[in-house]
């Protein structure tokens, strides 16, 4: 196995091979299973002999105690099997890279709607019936706060800051102090949580639907009190993840632990409401905001102030401030979050934990600032591009946030916008909006294994695609460093017997698993070029033949045995010299119902730049999902908890409004500027994923803001919202 | 209890649970699992079939009241061998990220075809006696069907580029 530290820029090897296939727009290599339906997922699985199945009961108290069952209400149900309870059961699943078993409260209730029994019965219909009628018995206590306006208690952190924030505040011209709220928001993944555990002795396999295998092997281990060479997870195809499978969640334990204790393979899959229940959330937020500038337009004092929530015992919280530290320079910054601790669903990542929410309210509140200034927001933005990350100092690796802003303001017509207010179309306003996008990069370690044998390879990870094109874009890349045809590469995936990924996670998916593929191929290259003869940077690699010195030979002859290499990178001293993040700048034109507060977005332009592009065609379904995400923040998500209980009120996915295809227009541009992050990693790209979102719903609400002249400060901007802003206005 | 469907063109009979739905039929108890559930509960159009022809959530039928019904599921479509252009044009157009929604949207899609060939109209269409086959038309219909990956556009390009092939 080689071992490879990101210590310094790496050269641009895959701007010299000769393949042509990295970031070409190919379709998925799993496309055609997916479009057939025999793409696998969890729940697919055909039934192993005597397979049992499993519903999970959820607590209907928020804080307690499980005193006991009424089986007796259920003992007309036939065919119910069990109803298990157990130690090792989980509350809530663990936190993304926990790697460690979460919190296994046993006859305890933290919150309401927490799994505290699994039914098990043999049809899942009996399953289902008896874990809905089934009667809990409950000892309750005092939950001592379910709602983040009443907490039972706040942490509060203490404030990071760069300069003299007061002493620039209070020097400053213009000033804009500002409060937002966002609501809390779910992952809500198409596919819901599903199990199947079968033993083997003292060996466990579980199909699941996991993002990040390497860690959930170590995680589930943990919560059976196993050895977790005793642990193998299948994950090949998962419906969606968006943070909710990160971690080992609750179907996972319950099916493993009740298929130990009946002797025979458990399924468990969560039903919707469960889903919405027990998965961990996107903590709601409070944040003030505060501008001061020059008259001219400087910025001089940035301050970022939030309030999230989370149940006790969970360290997660939403790092709501992240991309407001590097965005904009400033003589003085500060950031100051508070923690309020309440007995409700747990909160953990969300896509783009962070950036998703902080943005929509730092880049509206920027926006206000400009029409304080009266200035131009693309033009404010511009004149405000720090040199240097404003609270590390560090240089940026690479950073064309002022290309975003220029080339789409131009690709946009956003010189004809207008002033505020002025544009109608009958009943409806029109405007425009404009905001910045920026999320952080990560390299996480990870390691791949890649065979050749003759003009055929095969890459091994157990890296995940939940939809992101990790089957695709690994393919490419062995494709190119190999000089193969992308149809002479196998890959596999989602299985832990296969070398440890970074997993699916952060948007670092594609640039970790892609660089120790990557990594593991350059190696293999170099063993070509010892077989042939040559140096390795003599060694050209086309179309299965291999050129080197004055040598040619395919390599259908030359590698007659298997070469096998493995390699593994993690990220090292470029972390720390310098900083890296995707940029780009998002563009919205709505139209808003000047009586019924509708708003509809008309068009979206996102210009991005995220290093180096692997696969044109997957990367831009990516960054416009996220930018649909953004539309959804923007106007319609908006997870409700009872503030009596905690318990989500928006339970299912008619109640939780995800935008649906007639809430997206077609006109949903993404524009790639090039860009090598050296800095990065070894394939100089940068996570994608996420960019997409962040920012996206601040630009919604921008244009909402120009098309009306009224301001909002309470996200999504639902029509009740909308109107009363109206009507403020005047 | 028993059932008797045509499913894809075959008789079978079904041996089932009375609360059992035809989507859980389809998936548990005849192995056709390219029809997915998302939510049971006729929110998400993940598990959509035709039913004598017409688009249907499977997990809000069941499977007791469809005796001698006829089915047609995503395996009745194409194969990863045999796609339909609907099928190869979600491929070309990338109308999926994780897959998981796909299977539904390729059924309504299908009957949406059907639909506006018949003239029934929506609620985006100008002239109710007869509609158009415009993206507009497009995203209503097919707004039945959730995608969180959110591939709606391309979802959208991969259903009007088959029109076109038609
Ligand atoms: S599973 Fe039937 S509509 Fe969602
Ligand atoms: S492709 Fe993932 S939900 Fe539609």
């Amino acid at each position: 196995m080689k071992d490879f530290t990101m210590d310094e820029a790496q050269p641009r090897l895959l701007d010299q091979t000769g393949m042509g296939i990295i970031g070409k727009p190919l379709p998925r290599r799993d496309g055609k299973l997916k479009v057939s339906g025999t793409a696998p997922y969890a729940a697919d699985t055909p039934h192993p002999a005597r397979m049992a199945h499993g519903v999970l009961v959820r607590a209907t108290i928020p804080r307690g105690r499980v005193a006991g069952f009424d089986r007796a209400g259920i003992a007309d149900i036939d065919g119910v099997i069990e109803i298990v309870t157990d130690a090792r059961l989980s509350r809530n699943p663990t936190q993304g890279m926990a790697g460690e078993a979460t919190v296994q409260p046993g006859d305890e209730v933290h919150y309401h709607g927490q799994p505290i029994a699994l039914v098990v019965a043999e049809t899942f219909e009996a399953a289902r019936d008896a874990a809905q009628r089934l009667t809990v018995r409950y000892e309750t206590t005092d939950p001592g706060g379910v709602s983040p306006d009443k907490p039972k208690d706040t942490e509060i952190a203490d404030p990071e800051t760069a300069g003299d924030f007061d002493a620039a505040w209070g020097a400053a011209e213009v000033k804009v102090d500002l409060e937002f709220t966002t609501p809390s928001h779910v992952s809500a993944a198409m596919e819901p949580h599903a199990a199947l555990a079968e033993w083997d002795g003292d060996r466990v396999t579980l199909k699941g639907s996991q993002q990040m295998l390497r860690f959930n092997r170590n995680e589930l281990a943990d919560s059976l009190g196993i050895d977790p060479s005793k642990v193998r997870i299948l994950s090949p195809y998962i419906g969606g993840g968006f943070g909710s499978k990160l971690g080992i969640g609750p179907e996972a334990v319950a099916a493993c632990v009740a298929a130990e204790k009946l002797g025979r393979p458990v399924r468990v899959v969560m039903p919707r409401q469960t889903v919405f229940d027990s998965v961990l959330r996107r903590s709601e937020t409070r944040q003030r905001v505060r501008f001061g500038a020059t008259r001219d337009g400087r910025i001089t004092a940035i301050s970022h102030d939030d309030t999230v929530s989370n149940l006790d015992g969970e360290s997660f919280a939403e790092p709501t401030t992240q991309a407001s530290q590097f965005l904009y320079g400033a003589d003085g910054l500060s950031f100051t979050q508070t923690v309020a601790r309440i007995s409700a669903t747990p909160a953990g990542s969300v896509r783009a934990p962070g950036e998703a929410v902080g943005m929509l309210a730092f880049e509206a509140a920027l926006d206000e600032l400009a029409d304080k200034l009266g200035m131009d927001p693309v033009d404010l933005r511009l004149k405000n591009l720090p040199e240097k990350n404003p609270m590390t100092g560090q240089p940026y690796s690479a950073r064309r946030l002022a290309d975003c802003l220029t080339e789409g303001a131009a690709a946009f017509g956003w010189a004809d916008r207008g002033a505020p207010g002025s544009r109608r179309e009958g009943d409806w306003l029109i405007g425009m909006g404009v905001a910045s996008a920026a999320r952080s990069n990560m390299l996480v370690k990870s390691a791949s294994r890649v065979r050749l044998h003759g003009a055929h390879a095969v890459v091994e990870t157990d890296m995940t695609d939940i939809g992101t094109g990790s089957y695709t874009i690994l393919g490419q890349i062995a494709a190119e460093m190999l000089g193969l045809p992308v149809d002479a590469v196998e890959v596999r995936l989602g299985d832990t017997d296969l070398p440890g990924a970074s997993g699916s996670g952060g948007s670092f998916g594609a640039s970790s698993a892609g660089s120790s593929t990557f990594l593991a191929a350059k190696e293999i290259r170099e063993r070509i070029a010892e077989k042939l003869g040559c140096a390795a940077d003599d060694l050209t690699l086309n179309d299965g033949i291999a050129r080197g010195g004055n040598i040619e030979k395919p390599l259908a002859e030359l590698v007659d045995t298997e070469i096998v290499a493995e390699a593994s990178i993690e990220g090292g001293k470029t972390a720390e010299s310098h900083f890296s993040a995707g940029f780009g700048a998002h563009f919205a034109e709505v139209a808003v119902n000047e009586w019924t507060g509708e708003v509809r977005v008309r068009r979206m332009l996102g210009v991005m730049a995220m290093g180096r592009i692997l696969n044109e065609k997957t990367a831009r379904s990516q960054a416009i999902g996220g930018m649909v995400w953004g539309l959804g923040s923007a106007l319609t998500e908006d997870m409700q908890m009872d503030r009596r209980d905690g318990h989500v009120v928006t339970r299912d996915l008619a109640n939780y409004h995800v935008a649906s295809h007639l809430d997206v227009p077609s006109d949903m541009v993404v524009t790639f500027l090039e860009e090598r992050d050296d800095m990065a990693n070894p394939i100089q790209s940068k996570g994608i994923g996420e960019l997409g979102i962040s920012g996206a719903g601040a630009a919604i609400f921008n244009a909402i803001a120009h098309a009306t002249g009224a301001r909002l400060h309470d996200y999504p901007a639902t029509p009740d919202k909308v109107i009363a802003a109206l009507e403020a206005r005047g | 209890m028993q059932t008797s469907l045509t499913v894809n063109g075959q008789t079978r009979e079904v041996d089932h649970d009375a609360r059992q739905t035809l989507l859980d039929t389809l998936r548990d108890g005849l192995g056709l699992t390219g029809t997915k559930k998302g939510c049971d509960h006729g929110q998400c159009g993940a598990c959509t079939v035709l039913l004598n022809g017409e688009r249907v959530n499977s997990c809000l039928c069941l499977t007791a009241m469809h005796d001698g019904d006829e089915v047609t599921t995503i395996e009745g479509i194409g194969t990863p061998e045999t796609l339909n252009a609907l099928q190869k044009a979600f491929v070309e157009s990338d109308g999926y990220q994780c897959g998981y929604c796909t299977p539904g949207q390729i059924m309504s899609a299908t009957a949406l075809f059907e639909e506006v060939k018949k003239g029934a109209p929506s609620y985006v269409s100008a002239d109710l006696e007869a509609p158009t086959f415009d993206d507009a038309e497009i995203a209503e219909r097919m707004s039945g069907n959730l995608c969180r990956c959110s591939a709606y556009p391309m979802i959208r390009e991969a259903i009007a580029m088959s029109r076109e092939v038609k």
